[in-house]
This record gives structure tokens, C-alpha cells and sequence, in this order.
């Protein structure tokens, strides 16, 4: 058998997870619809007035943007846990961290990057302005990735136990704060004119600790969970 | 002669080692608590600025210093039962989890009725109260996904695994959440001298000393506890004396 290089078996699983999400594309659109609804309830809750609609903007579709990564986290695994693919997963002789790397990046561009591109339309919904809303779409550019590997060792630890979902969002939200608080931070900072650097590079800071650690503490916690 | 250091890491060992060191802990910490509630409630005088109010502290600061310093002893704990598989360690580490839970609550609430004379409301989104409710909330985890495993050795590892990463995380979380808003006035007690009068010092730190004293006795009961429960199929508990009765 013919050994494959790291990259190539980055780009295999990608790849695979990929064409699995387009074969079930109504999983991948139910995840966005909760994203969209979640923050079009917002107004209906808290009332029409513009000025306040523009200040919760960014935090509302913060939130909405974690509460739907959660939703589609518990995807991340299930479907190869129970089929058994995970299993021979962990039995490859290849890196298990490059290959839940390459589910994490592949969750994140069925799951994360579609929101960052509904952003634009969400944000006019609330009187955005056109800086804010570039700001903001950039801090979900970096903050989504960190969301879905977080969130991937809570889906790795809670693998097959009953009650996971709602288990996996009390593992993993108290984790995503900081991102939240930058990615907020940040759109706060450009609306009252102040210099958004800080904030996002502190987000560039942990997208960075996410991608170094994290897929390996998921491997960890897969083979726990798989034992 | 030399020392096994290891002797006491076997559930043997440590069972009636951890059953002869309670009541110490446990009558030590009670009279430290006796002790410490005299001199805070009797002998330290009113604050120049805060009247009487600010005698919630005795109880505050010990409970917030201790919920957070356990929540590393477990992480570490964890750790040691994750990389070197003994058994003792997730026990311990799942021994200490109820009660810093309960003290990052008691935190909380005291903080609470601080906060309602001092700064006119129940809560405030403030960096300090946000990271301890967040520690509870990491302790809360901890303690659900254990609970939701029924398998032990797995519950214990992927338990400590969480552990793991949540220490990791309360540096981050505690400076994004302490750039995001202040407004809790800041540590008194510096390493530079401090501003406090002496009773009020003594009444503290007496009241920390009985604080820790008490979570020692009580992890330890409760590990017993977990002890027995986990090892109720082994010889040596059923010849103990308190299974047999």
C-alpha cells in the first residue's frame, strides 16, 4: 500500500467529510436556518428601535454563531462512530491529529464559513454599518475556526453518551467565551472609532493555540472515548 | 532505610490513612472556623468606608481564593491519573470537584450580598464575579460529563482531559474577561505591605486556614466514599470492619 504523505491525508479526509455534507445537504442548511432565525428573534423580542438593535448586533450574532456550531458539533463524530469508520480511523497507521484536523477544517466550511458569509444580509437586517459589519465578518473569519476545533474535543469527549448534545454545549461554551468577548470587542471598537488591531489579533492569537493543540487533544480524547 | 513514597497512592492504603486523618482535619478546622468568626464579627473594628458590611469578606475571600486554587489541585490530580493511570488520582480529582463547586457558590452568593449595600445591585457584569461564575460553570462541567459515563475508567479520563483543558483555558478566559470590564475593587492584600488592620488580617487568614481544613476533610470523606463504592468487589473492603457491621 502506497504511504501517504501528511498533507495528502489532510486533503483526503477533508475531502471525504466534504462530499459526505453535500450528499446531506439538509443537515448543513438546518444549521444555517438556526442561525438565521435565532437572530431575526432577536427584534421580535427586545423591540424595533434602531439604536439599540445596532448596539446588540454583534453580540446577537455572536451568540447565534456559538449556539449553531454547537447544534452542528454533535455531527462532527457521530455519523463515523457509529458506522465504524472511526474506529478504523484510529487503527491507521497514519496521524490521527492531521486526520481530525482535516475533519475540523471541513466542519468549519460546511458549518462556520456559510455564516460568515450570511453576515453581510444579518447585519443590514440591523442597521449595521458598512465598517462594523467588515469587522465583523472578519472576527467570525478567525473566531469560527477556533469554535469548531474547541468545540471538537467536547464532541470527542461526549462521543455516544446519552444526553450528549446538551452536555457537549456545557463543556464547550464556557470554553468560547473568549472568542465571543474579542470577536464582540472588536465591533465595538470600530463603531466608537478606536482601533480594531488588538482585538483581532488577539483572536489571530488563539486561532493560532487552537490549531497547535487542539486536534491533538482531540485525538487524545477520541481514544478515550473509543477504548 | 528507604521510604516507598508510593505506598499511600494504593485505595488500600489510603483508605484507613485518609479515615485516621479526618477527624484532625475535620475538629482543626472547626475550631480555626470558631476562632476566626470571634475575631471577624467581634474583635476586628467597623471599615472607615464600608460600616459593617464588609465583615462578608471573611467568608468571601477564603471561599473565592479556595474555589479556585482547588480547581488546579484537581486539574493536577487529573493530570496524574490521565499520564500514570492511578487510580487514587481520578478519585481524588473527582473527590474535590462537589466541594470547589460549592465554594466558587459561596462565593458567589456572598459576593451577591456584598454587592447589594456597596454597589446598589445584586449582580454586576464585573471581571472578577463573570471568571468565578465561568469557574463554576467549568466545575459543573466537569462534574456532569463524569456523571454521564458509566463506565469509570472512561469517566475519570475524559473527565481529567476536560480538567486539563479548562486550567489551560482560565488564564484566557480570566484576562479577556478582565479586559472586557472592571469595576471590583482590587486585591488588599499585596505582597508590598497592606492597607488592612490586624484583626482584620488575623480573622482572615483564620478563616482561610479553616476553610482549607475543611475542603481537606471533606474531599478526603468523600473519596473514602468513592473508594468503596469502586472497589466494593475487591477482598479487603469486605473484611473492613464498618462493611462487615
Amino acid at each position: 500500500m502506497k504511504k501517504l504523505s501528511l498533507i495528502s491525508l489532510f486533503v483526503l479526509v477533508m475531502r471525504r467529510d466534504l462530499v459526505l455534507a453535500m450528499r446531506r445537504r439538509a443537515d448543513v442548511l438546518t444549521t444555517l436556518i438556526f442561525f438565521v432565525m435565532v437572530v431575526s428573534l432577536f427584534p421580535l423580542g427586545v423591540g424595533p428601535e434602531m439604536d439599540m438593535l445596532r448596539k446588540m448586533a454583534p453580540g446577537v450574532l455572536w451568540v447565534a454563531a456559538l449556539l449553531s456550531s454547537m447544534l452542528s458539533l454533535g455531527r462532527l463524530f457521530s455519523a463515523d462512530y457509529l458506522d465504524g469508520t472511526l474506529e478504523q480511523m484510529l487503527l491507521a497507521p497514519q496521524s490521527l491529529s492531521v486526520l481530525v484536523l482535516g475533519k475540523m477544517v471541513s466542519h468549519w466550511m460546511v458549518s462556520g464559513l456559510p455564516l460568515v458569509l450570511l453576515t453581510p444580509v444579518l447585519g443590514l437586517q440591523f442597521d449595521m454599518s458598512a465598517p462594523a459589519i467588515g469587522v465583523l465578518m472578519l472576527g467570525l473569519l478567525l473566531g469560527t475556526p477556533i469554535l469548531s476545533m474547541v468545540g471538537a474535543i467536547g464532541a470527542a469527549l461526549t462521543l455516544g453518551l446519552r444526553g450528549g448534545g446538551v452536555l457537549l454545549s456545557l463543556l464547550v461554551l464556557p470554553l468560547c467565551i473568549p472568542v465571543l468577548i474579542f470577536g464582540t470587542g472588536a465591533v465595538q471598537a470600530v463603531s466608537s472609532g478606536l482601533n480594531v488591531s488588538a482585538h483581532l489579533s488577539l483572536m489571530g492569537a488563539l486561532l493560532v493555540l487552537a490549531l497547535a493543540f487542539t486536534p491533538w487533544v482531540t485525538a487524545q480524547a477520541l481514544r478515550i472515548s473509543m477504548e | 532505610m528507604a521510604i516507598n513514597w508510593f505506598k499511600y497512592s494504593a485505595p488500600t492504603t489510603f483508605y484507613p490513612l485518609a479515615g485516621k486523618l479526618i477527624p484532625w482535619f475535620a475538629i482543626s478546622s472547626l475550631i480555626l472556623f470558631a476562632v476566626g468568626l470571634y475575631i471577624g464579627f467581634v474583635v476586628a473594628p467597623a471599615d472607615a468606608q464600608q460600616g459593617e458590611f464588609y465583615r462578608i469578606i471573611f467568608i468571601h475571600v477564603p471561599s473565592s481564593i479556595i474555589s479556585m486554587f482547588l480547581y488546579l489541585i484537581m486539574a493536577a490530580y487529573a493530570a496524574l491519573g490521565l499520564i500514570f493511570n492511578t487510580r487514587l488520582s481520578s478519585m481524588m480529582a473527582s473527590a474535590i470537584a462537589p466541594t470547589g463547586a460549592l465554594f466558587a457558590f459561596i462565593s458567589l452568593w456572598t459576593g451577591a450580598l456584598w454587592g447589594k449595600p456597596m454597589w446598589g445591585a445584586w449582580w454586576v457584569w464585573d471581571a472578577r464575579l463573570t471568571s468565578e461564575l465561568i469557574l463554576l460553570f467549568l466545575y459543573l462541567g466537569f462534574i456532569a460529563l463524569h456523571a454521564s459515563i458509566d463506565d469509570p475508567r472512561r469517566a475519570d479520563r475524559a473527565a481529567a482531559l476536560l480538567a486539563i483543558v479548562g486550567s489551560v483555558n482560565v488564564p484566557i478566559i480570566y484576562f479577556s474577561v478582565k479586559w472586557w470590564n472592571t469595576l471590583h475593587q482590587g486585591s488588599t492584600i499585596k505582597y508590598s505591605g497592606t492597607s488592612m488592620h490586624i484583626a482584620m488580617q488575623q480573622a482572615m487568614f483564620t478563616m482561610l486556614a479553616a476553610c482549607w481544613l475543611y475542603a481537606i476533610a471533606i474531599a478526603l470523606t468523600r473519596v473514602r466514599s468513592i473508594i468503596l463504592e469502586r472497589e466494593r468487589n475487591s477482598k479487603w473492603i469486605t473484611e473492613l470492619a464498618e462493611v462487615k457491621s
